[in-house]
């Protein structure tokens, strides 16, 4: 006879570093359901946004998430250089690239410490984390700040990178370099880690295609999506550079596919410091037309995107973000189920959920319009159990 | 002074409460234990529940959701004990003061002992700010 019993874990747990709640149904070790509540850090952000100005919007927008505070505002101001075909200078181009691969190597050791210390295994935590600061010390360096860089500005950048820094960057990068190729080295041969993380939570390609999973997620699941390649922005088609994908799905592809990643970022970010022109940085755009605009960025965890209307004036009508984790977050259900209470967290760590860029409101307004009658109700019934009768061959 | 406020001059345990922050403040809280500044040699750790915790530090601006959730916490922690207010949400609201889900400041709901400026505040502000915590506490005792 099978007991189900109920875990709830959250809003405060000491697991999770947002509000959030879990309801994970068990089955002895195994989970057979669980549902997920969310709204605790709702701060309406796509409201405000639009009493702000164009250029007021892009500090919220940064602040949608402290992790992806580069991503967002690139977003952001693409859908508006989108509206008023603003044509933005080369060197901003390569800035804009630059701050966006520091980013994501930040985002991506943080991922990494955060899985290990879920692991039980703090010392990757540590080193993930001790590693992650020559990252930091760049991105001081170069917007002025450690986190919530404040670097976009519609038609360029804020600040310039200046070339007495370069070395610097350069030096940094280096050191980076030969950590992060420790860390490969580790993570991929520990024995510890392959017995852990194989062949669990997985993915499957179909899955991943009908959940529309985006960002290393998919890209674990054998999908070769990335927007850097497909639609390119800021100046990822001026450089070469490599989509990693794996084909397994579990948990072990997504680290692997992350630190891949990050090899390549550090190539990125050199190529762009050696090929970038001299020149202006802003094109000093004076007002944004009637019209609408799209945004695509590939984010850390996969595309963010940013939609904004404007009618005219100096804010936006309406303004629509889009985070990755919106779409990845159903797949943690798909993966989980049938798996053991103790490899839960990690599953779900593996698809590096975002709450606080996840939770937007969507109020559907049909007022005027009634949605289903009663006869219409009892009609669809009628219908349902006419095709389970012909299912089954009742006639 | 008592023994109780002595004993809270020595080691702090912590208690990190995202009230709807962003992530940035809860970052970089995580990285003043990680090895460049590791506050852990202060014997200043991050414990899993408030009921041993000496410190309540509160990121982020606060939204219906979390107020009562906040108070709730705020019964159950030990007391003597600091309420820190951390970041400019958590100070003031920050960005986020008018928006419709934002609720009232936090010192308004429980009494604040220090708020720590900054968006994000860097991990060095953060120790400056649980150096003046214990000063504080050892003034009350001189004075």
């Amino acid at each position: 006879m099978s007991h189900k019993a109920t875990i709830p874990i959250g809003p405060y747990h000491p697991l999770q570093e947002e509000p959030e709640f879990y309801k994970l149904v068990v089955d002895g070790e195994k989970v057979v359901d669980v549902d997920v509540r969310i709204g605790y850090n709702h701060r309406g952000i796509e409201k405000l946004s639009e009493s702000k100005s164009f250029d007021q919007s892009i500090f919220i927008v940064e602040r949608i998430c402290g992790i992806c505070s580069s991503s967002h505002p690139i977003a952001c101001v693409q859908a508006v250089e989108d509206i008023a075909g603003i044509e933005v200078p080369e060197r901003a181009l390569y800035i804009r690239s630059i701050t966006q691969e520091l980013e994501r190597l930040h985002s991506h050791l943080l991922w990494l410490g955060l899985a290990g210390h879920f692991l039980g295994y703090n010392t990757v935590f540590m080193w993930a984390w001790k590693y992650r600061e020559p990252v930091c010390d760049i991105m001081e360096t170069v917007t002025g700040n450690r986190q919530n860089y404040a670097m976009m500005k519609v038609g360029g950048v804020r600040r310039d990178i200046e070339k007495d820094h370069i070395p610097y960057i350069l030096q940094r990068l280096d050191e980076l370099l030969t950590k992060l190729e420790m860390l490969k080295g580790a993570v991929l041969d520990d024995p510890v880690l392959h017995a852990r993380l194989k062949g669990i939570g997985i993915l499957t390609k179909e899955d991943a295609i009908d959940y529309s999973a985006l960002g290393p997620t998919s890209r674990a699941s054998g999908i070769t999506a990335d927007v850097r390649r497909d639609h390119p922005y800021a100046a990822y088609d001026r450089i070469k550079w490599n989509v990693i994908t794996r084909e397994e799905g579990d948990v072990f592809a997504k680290t692997v596919v992350r630190i891949l990643e990050m090899m390549e970022s550090v190539s990125i970010i050199r190529q762009c410091l050696d090929k970038m022109p001299k020149g202006p940085i802003d094109s000093k755009p004076k007002d944004i037309p009637p019209g609408e605009g799209i945004g695509q960025v590939e984010a850390p965890r996969g595309e963010c995107f940013h939609y904004v209307k404007s009618d005219g004036s100096n804010s936006p009508v309406r303004h629509k973000v889009r985070a990755p984790t919106y779409m990845n977050f159903p797949t943690f259900r798909e993966t989980v189920i049938g798996e053991t209470v103790s490899d839960a967290t990690i599953i779900l760590a593996a698809i590096d959920p975002c709450y606080c860029c996840t939770e937007r409101l969507l109020i559907v307004n049909d007022k005027d319009k009634e949605l289903m009658n009663v006869s219409e109700l009892i009609k669809m019934s009628q219908e349902k159990t006419a095709l389970i009768k012909k299912k089954m061959g009742i006639a | 002074m008592g023994l109780k406020e002595k004993i809270l001059t020595k080691s702090l345990y912590v208690f990190h409460l995202s009230s709807g922050s962003c992530n940035n403040c809860d970052i970089e809280i995580l990285d003043c234990l990680t090895p460049r500044y590791d506050l852990e040699r202060f014997g200043i750790i991050l414990v899993g529940s408030i009921k041993h915790a000496d410190v309540l530090l509160c990121t982020g601006s606060t939204n219906r959701q979390t107020i009562p959730r906040i108070k709730k916490l705020y019964e159950q922690m030990p007391k003597p004990g600091f309420v820190v207010a951390f970041g400019a949400c958590g100070a003031s609201r920050g960005l986020f003061k008018d928006s419709y889900n934002t609720g009232a400041p936090l010192d308004e709901i429980i009494p604040v002992d220090a708020y720590i400026p900054g968006c994000p505040p860097k991990p060095e502000a953060v120790i400056a700010a649980l150096v003046k915590l214990i000063d504080k506490v050892n003034a009350k005792k001189k004075g």
